[in-house]
């Protein structure tokens, strides 16, 4: 299947997580505490689409299967989405815009803080998404600029951690995942310097930045 | 279960009648609806297994009950934190009917003059008129409901086993049977789940304990046969499916305590000038409402206990 014909079923893929939340308010399934299980389903489903879209690249290079790149904006946009929904949750349903209640959480709530500084830092990812932008920015700059994935992704897990009760279990697997997929970036970018850009052995010399790039 | 007729009560206890016939009107309208609501649903089928419990006729009304209206049947029996059944609020609804609870006994032990026993349940409960309290019932992690309970005042319960002065303390420990209770195969917690109570505070008229919910038995995830229930504190305080009462002299650690002592005091006391570290006790989500509401000092029991703690500072007895 060619990758036109495939990327509307990766997407309705994508929308099943809302779909079965649409589904369970409609038969009652969303237990005694709605707006908590739209929470946590929606901010769980953010941490999956961000490691989902953070494991493309390594899963490309391990792979060579270099189709999978052209899934990965529809990941991360998918991640931005169902973060949204998450914050919304939390603004519209949980606290129903009152502000002050919703400020003094930010601040004081430091896994609240940290939930929203994630959020903020997929903002502008979410708008240099377009290949128009891509373009504007030069690839140099764009991919600079979404290293912030990264640190969008640390904020949702530390976020995670920072807010259970006692089991820290389900936050520390998400963490594990991440840190594997940032540890093979680190493996990777070494690996580029030593072997695929022909630096002579034992040399003293870097690798310029554009070539490690 | 042996359910025994209730003496005469004082008028000063009785609710006015409109108030009890309106509360009792608003429970039928509202049970029918929400019976009507869960048909087909996924709740519905989670647990169906309402049968096991016995009707207990002839309650008596308690002047300490709301009239805020109680919480649907469902909710109040299928969103639980029962930890010894697993971490998620629908475990205990899913697996607490693995427990066995009859026959049940209870030991009563330590400072008193009374011979320590194990006392069968029925011997427990035969002494005591069952009144219905609907209490207020406020979680740490800031939702709340309002229960139906029925159930006689622990300190009733306490006297008969005659406390000595060295009895500072009330100590309670919860069934501990990993075979039945599968969350207590993992250490989520310290088992047996402990909790206690200051003498005072337990023979404050308030602090119950409950053997029913709605006109029946309490239902296994609830904490059947029988709990505490202290509506002035956070929930984990309440606790469940009892087997142990001892009177002591030093305060005992409690379960939550053990586990985070800085999240988690021995007072616990509902209270939404003092956070939670992580998050913020001043308001709370009224189960089966959309609006937030204002977390009330000591869960609305100001009137009946606030005395219990003059001159405490409440910040670090948390």
């Amino acid at each position: 299947m060619s990758v036109r014909r495939a990327k509307p079923w990766v997407f309705a893929f994508c929308l099943v997580p809302l779909g079965v939340l649409v589904w369970r308010a409609f038969t009652g399934g969303l237990s005694a505490n709605p707006i908590e299980f739209i929470t946590h389903s929606t901010g769980d489903w953010t941490l999956r689409f961000l490691l989902i879209a953070l494991a493309v690249t390594p899963l490309r290079r391990v792979s060579g299967w270099t189709v999978l790149a052209s899934f990965r904006r529809m990941f991360g946009l998918f991640a931005f989405f169902y973060a949204t929904l998450h914050l919304s949750t939390y603004v519209v349903l949980d606290f129903f815009f009152s502000i002050d209640l919703i400020l003094d959480d930010i601040v004081e709530r430091r896994y609240v803080t940290a939930g929203f500084v994630g959020f903020v830092m997929l903002i502008p990812l979410a708008v240099t998404s377009t290949t128009r932008m891509i373009r504007r920015l030069g690839g140099a700059r764009w991919r600079r600029l979404h290293r912030l994935a990264y640190v969008a992704a640390v904020a949702g897990v530390v976020h995670y951690l920072w807010l259970v009760k006692i089991d820290i279990r389900p936050p520390l697997a998400y963490g594990a995942v991440l840190a594997g997929l940032l540890g093979i970036r680190v493996w990777f970018h070494y690996v580029k310097r030593t072997s695929v850009v022909e630096v002579p052995r034992r040399s003293t010399s870097r690798p310029t930045t554009a070539a490690a790039s | 279960m042996l359910i025994k007729q209730a003496p005469d009560i004082r008028s000063s206890e009785i609710t006015p009648e409109r108030v009890y016939r309106n509360r009792r009107q608003f429970l039928q309208t509202a049970s029918g609806a929400v019976a009507g609501a869960m048909t087909g649903s996924l709740l519905g089928r989670v647990h169906g297994a309402a049968g096991a419990q016995e009707p207990i006729p002839d309650l008596q009304p308690s002047a300490f009950s709301t009239d805020e209206a109680p919480n649907a049947f469902d909710d109040i029996t299928t969103y639980n934190n029962f930890y010894e059944f697993g971490l998620d609020k629908g475990d205990p609804a899913r697996y607490a009917h693995e427990m066995t609870i009859d026959p049940w006994s209870v030991r009563v032990e330590g400072e008193m003059n009374r011979p320590a026993a194990d006392v069968a349940l029925d011997d427990l409960l035969r002494p005591h008129t069952l009144e219905e309290r609907i209490y207020r019932l406020r979680c740490v992690e800031a939702w709340s409901m309002v229960v139906p309970w029925i159930g006689f005042p622990l300190g009733d319960l306490l006297k008969r086993f005659e406390p000595t002065s060295k009895a500072k303390y009330v100590r309670f420990e919860t069934l501990y049977r990993p075979d039945e209770m599968r969350g207590q195969r993992g250490r989520s917690l310290d088992w047996p789940y402990v909790e206690g109570l200051r003498l005072d505070e337990a023979m404050n008229p308030l602090a119950i304990i409950a053997v029913g919910v709605y006109g029946k038995t309490l239902l296994n995830q609830q904490g059947a046969p029988l709990r505490l229930v202290v509506p002035w504190k956070y929930g984990f305080k309440s606790i469940k499916s009892i087997v142990k009462i001892q009177f002591v002299e030093d305060q005992p650690r409690n379960s939550w305590n053990v586990a985070i002592p800085n999240e988690y005091g021995f007072y616990s006391n509902v209270n939404p000038e003092v956070d939670h570290p992580r998050w913020s006790q001043a308001s709370e989500r009224r189960i089966g409402s959309f609006f937030r509401m204002r977390t009330q000092m000591f869960n609305g029991y100001a009137d009946q206990v606030a005395s219990l703690y003059d001159g405490m500072d409440l910040r670090r007895y948390y």
